[in-house]
């Protein structure tokens, strides 16, 4: 019920709705609870309504651990056994 | 599909898995509630459980809002459906639900009631345009994901004048289920549920921020890890939780940063706060009657609230006393401990609600128990 996905906008539409796509099928959302959305932004949709805007920075930065963390593990770490 | 498809890498997931094993200490266990349904099916149907040492175990919570709905409410909906001339709408995970007698919106439909599904409440108030020589109510139900959305239609009905629409809210706070289930005697005296520790909703808290949790790791001293839903982001806040369980610290921390932050969404709880206010009380399938825990429609909306205008009032029901979701619901049993599951109760055929929703535990259960068929 609660899964939201992050979608990218594609244009604005007027009274708050947008176009949106996600792996190539667009769909119109709203965005009456998002403020200063921009064409090219990412945003969480669920049931139709975007609940926030995607922070890239942030995912980037989590990607960026994740990398990292790969790095410093190197490839020939043991796969654990429980 | 950016931004979805990197958090379910396998390479990565590999890493956390190693880094988790190295990290646990062996003779303790860690027993971790992840509070989301959505969270529940991410675990299963990425064989998350299967990535993480023994001694952490995973207990699923309440957080699936079809699952927690009482049947008493559910028949009120059933009750409005079958009102001549009543356009009943509604998410479509509520159709199939067995209310009262086993029978759900679905059968209302089949006997000739006008039930019908939207993905976006939005839908509804296009059906009400639509539909003027109609009534057309809005079956709204869910956590504080959805309820902004219900708020919206609500505010945007009374602009537009709409005389025919209304709203049934059966909108519900996950702070309090979370508080319920901590002071709930299986956990609190009896011991039977044990939670070290939150894996915390993500799509809740983009909305409600990370701050409502911070009362639950300082009062009752568990930590809170907020994640997002794809796989790694749930390992890496397993991650997090075992270093806090560690270094004995409680505090609420964020793993989904890319949609999360500590005060929420102001918009849309400005919205929520115009629309509704709080029920003393709401009975909650599983929960039990909880205080404070869910919202209404405030008064001077009172023309929009189906509530008031059907006058609508409850009748006590009995439940299936076979069926386990109750029990399920708090994390006191685990699916394959119901002796319907998966012969009497299956998805084709529902008993309880946690076999009907998507993100319930028993749905789960039976759709992954090839890989998992006990905990």
């Amino acid at each position: 019920m609660c899964l939201a996905i992050p979608v990218v906008v594609t244009e604005l539409l007027d009274e708050d709705q947008a176009m949106t796509c996600l792996g190539g099928v667009s769909t119109r959302i709203s965005l009456a609870m998002v403020d200063q959305v921009a064409v090219g932004d990412y945003v969480i949709v669920h049931a139709g309504y975007a609940l926030a805007r995607l922070d890239v920075s942030e995912a980037e930065k989590t990607l960026a651990l994740f990398a990292e963390m790969h790095e410093q593990l190197g490839p020939d770490s043991p796969w654990p056994r429980n | 599909m950016r931004y979805i498809q990197e958090f379910r890498n396998h390479d990565t997931a590999r890493d956390l898995a190693r880094l988790i094993a190295a990290e646990v200490e062996p003779d303790r266990d860690y027993h971790l509630m992840e509070f989301c349904g959505g969270h529940t099916h991410a675990i299963f149907h990425y064989g998350v459980q299967d990535l993480l040492p023994a001694n952490i175990r995973l207990v699923h919570g309440p957080g699936c809002p079809v699952c927690v709905l009482s049947i008493a409410r559910l028949d009120l909906a059933i009750h409005l459906a079958r009102r001549d001339g009543l356009i009943l709408v509604s998410y479509g995970d509520m159709l199939r639900v067995p209310a009262s007698g086993q029978r759900s919106l679905l059968d209302a439909r089949a006997a000739g009631a006008d039930v019908r599904m939207v993905y976006s409440a939005a839908q509804s108030l296009q059906i009400a345009r639509d539909n003027p020589d109609h009534e057309v109510v809005f079956f709204a139900i869910g956590f504080e994901t959805t309820t902004p959305a219900t708020a919206d239609i609500l505010l945007r009905a009374r602009s537009e004048g709409l005389r025919n629409f209304s709203v049934y809210c059966n909108h519900v706070l996950t702070p309090s289920a979370i508080q319920s289930i901590l002071d709930a005697p299986d956990v609190r005296s009896l011991g039977q549920v044990r939670v070290d520790g939150f894996i915390g909703p993500s799509h809740v808290s983009t909305i409600i921020g990370a701050q409502p949790y911070e009362y639950f790791a300082e009062e009752y001293e568990k930590p809170v890890v907020i994640a997002g839903f794809e796989p790694l982001d749930v390992m890496q806040a397993i991650r997090m939780l075992i270093a806090q369980l560690n270094q004995g610290r409680a505090e609420v921390e964020n793993q989904f940063t890319r949609g999360v932050t500590r005060h929420g969404n102001a918009k849309a709880q400005q919205r929520v706060a115009e629309v509704f206010e709080l029920r003393p009380e709401f009975e909650w399938r599983g929960l039990g009657v909880v205080p404070y825990s869910g919202l209404r429609i405030k008064r001077e909306l009172a023309f929009f609230d189906a509530e008031s205008r059907f006058e609508l009032s409850t009748r006590p029901v009995r439940e299936n006393r076979a069926c386990a979701c109750p029990a399920i619901l708090r994390g006191s049993k685990i699916p394959t401990d119901c002796s319907l599951f998966g012969t009497v109760c299956t998805p084709r055929n529902p008993i309880g609600s946690c076999m009907v929703s998507a993100e319930g535990a028993c749905a789960a259960y039976y759709k992954y128990r090839t890989r998992r068929a006990t905990n």
